[in-house]
């Protein structure tokens, strides 16, 4: 049995649906990062002066990028994998000889594709408020599909245990986006009380984020080590308890 | 070879329901068998576990030999299932919906898009291939998820009661289609509520009721088991009073319209010959209800004794 044909066809399936409607999936981010580079970068930064040697706009643009990607590819496979649920078309991959891993990586990929995209269309926003000149790109895209993949998994997650559509809100509204926030995009965390800062270090995406922008403009208030090991980490349980899930058929059969 | 293998198959749901008691079933190669029963019999249990979509408590289910535990692959990729409520993503095309199943199963795109144009055309969708699905009548997406079930040529089509809810112009249309398919070499293994359908459709029965195989034979036999057949006779004129005739059960349903019970020992000459001595002159005869919905009735309104 050729399971990549399979594969192909569920990763083409999922890039096709985001792209049919991409003023809901590509443009909103483009708008909404121009809109925090104008005001938060361009207007309240250049009182801000330089964080960590970067200027404010500069800082902020690693963060806003991964924070699109993050937000991005949880969105996508989380709405997706649970509208597949919802009107039964998951029984279409359940009757067909697809293993579950294929399952897994076919929606997924989708998330990351998706959250890629968004990145490079806030990337290129960006470029017309500064002037990036990229200062790891190794790091930067190992980062950037690390933590893409990360929130893809999460977001399958989400829509397998997902019993409504509040389900698929609940975590994007009140886990996610506080965490991306308070991860450091807007600011170092050197710059917080000693106790939270100690808290912020809780949080994962602060090491996702930071990495990321030590790739791109060579400033982290982490190490980049630990930021691998805690994404790789991740990504490893996610994975399992991902499939888990599909065996088991929990969420997704009676 | 048996397209279809189960043997004590159970299924207890969460809640403690029992839907499955242990059915132990046989479908042939090429057969064309009805899979009857009354809601909540244990059907749609049954056939979501050969299909994969409902984990069973304990049993085995083989499809053309390859058990679905331990060859999980090869079982699945023998069958092809029509289900009852409509499941495609109703935002996609006909063609994509069928060219996508057909990519699940591992079809190269170039053999993908020849099966895809192939089953559309045989269910009359060809035309209607880069229409969104949700625009179609209820009949044509019944049809395209017979297309999708038949793009990889399975060797084992369930159909999950594919003509409820369309007309009896489709209906009909649909039940050629399916004689086709099976003349072709496919077991087809159909649930209905239209017990007609089974009957004209069958060779092979099964009844489960109570979550256990009640009945289970060919459907010659079966209907050789009705002893007493229902004709309606309708009346060249109205009758002051009905007649009796030894043998025969006779009903009035409206001025001109009698209802018959016949038994088959004594058969429709005597009847015949016994109501034109009555000078009872009948324009028109027919049956007054389905045979086997008579069987169907005394099966599973008497209690199961045992699974078979």
């Amino acid at each position: 049995m050729n399971y990549s044909i399979a594969l192909r066809t569920l990763v083409i399936k999922e890039v096709l649906r985001f792209v049919r409607i991409w003023p809901q999936t590509l443009l909103p981010p483009a708008i909404t990062t121009a809109l925090y580079f104008l005001i938060f970068g361009k207007l309240i930064g250049d009182r801000i002066g330089t964080i960590n040697g970067a200027s404010y706009m500069d800082y902020i643009v690693p963060g806003i990028i991964l924070m699109s990607v993050i937000s991005h590819s949880y969105a996508n496979v989380v709405s997706s994998f649970y509208s597949t649920k919802f009107q039964h078309n998951i029984e279409e991959l359940l009757v067909a000889p697809v293993p579950n891993w294929v399952i897994l990586a076919g929606y997924v990929s989708g998330g990351i594709i998706r959250g890629l995209l968004v990145g490079l269309v806030v990337a290129l926003i960006s470029l017309l408020f500064a002037d990036i000149v990229v200062n790891n790109v190794l790091i930067t895209l190992s980062i950037v599909i690390l933590t893409a993949t990360v929130f893809s998994l999460a977001g399958f997650i989400n829509a397998v245990l997902a019993e409504s559509f509040d389900d698929i809100s609940i975590i994007p509204n009140f886990v996610l986006t506080p965490l991306s926030y308070l991860g450091g995009v807007f600011y170092s965390v050197k710059m917080l009380p000693d106790i939270w800062q100690t808290v912020s270090r809780g949080n994962p995406i602060l090491y996702m984020i930071n990495a990321f922008r030590y790739g791109l403009i060579g400033v982290t208030d982490v190490n980049i080590q630990l930021a691998y090991i805690i994404t790789g980490g991740f990504i490893v349980v996610l994975t399992f308890f991902s499939l888990f899930l599909l065996h088991k058929g929990i969420g997704i059969k009676n | 070879m048996n397209a279809l293998s189960i043997r004590n198959l159970r299924k207890t749901y969460n809640n403690g329901f029992e839907a499955l008691k242990g059915i132990n079933l046989d479908v042939e190669e090429g057969d064309f068998f009805a899979l009857l029963g009354p809601n909540g019999a244990g059907k749609s249990t049954a056939i979501g576990i050969i299909s994969s979509l409902v984990n069973e408590s304990s049993g085995s289910v083989s499809i053309f030999g390859h058990d679905l535990k331990t060859d999980r692959s090869r079982a699945k990729s023998c069958l092809g299932l029509v289900p009852q409520e409509v499941n495609f993503n109703q935002f996609d095309t006909v063609k994509s919906i069928v060219i996508n199943q057909a990519g699940y199963y591992g079809l190269p795109r170039k053999l993908a898009l020849q099966r895809t144009e192939h089953c559309l055309k045989q269910m009359d969708l060809w035309d209607k291939r880069d229409t969104v699905s949700r625009r179609l009548s209820g009949g044509m997406k019944r049809r395209v998820m017979i297309a999708r079930a038949m793009v990889h040529a399975p060797k084992l089509l369930i159909l999950d009661e594919p003509t409820a809810g369309v007309d009896i112009e489709i209906r009909r249309a649909m039940w050629k289609m399916m004689e086709a398919v099976n003349q072709q070499g496919t077991t087809i293994i159909l649930t209905t509520h239209y017990l007609e359908e089974a009957e004209s459709l069958c060779r092979n029965i099964a009844i489960i009721d109570q979550g256990l195989i009640v009945e289970n034979t060919d459907m010659a036999s079966l209907l050789a088991r009705l002893h007493v057949d229902h004709f309606v006779l309708d009346l060249a004129e109205s009758l002051a009073n009905v007649p009796m005739i030894a043998g025969y059960q006779i009903e009035r349903l409206a001025d001109k319209v009698l209802s018959v019970a016949v038994p088959k020992e004594l058969g429709l000459n005597q009847l015949f010959s016994q109501l034109s001595a009555h000078n009872i002159k009948v324009i028109s005869l027919k049956n007054k209800s389905n045979r086997l919905e008579q069987l169907f009735m005394d099966l599973v309104e008497s209690k199961p004794a045992g699974a078979k």
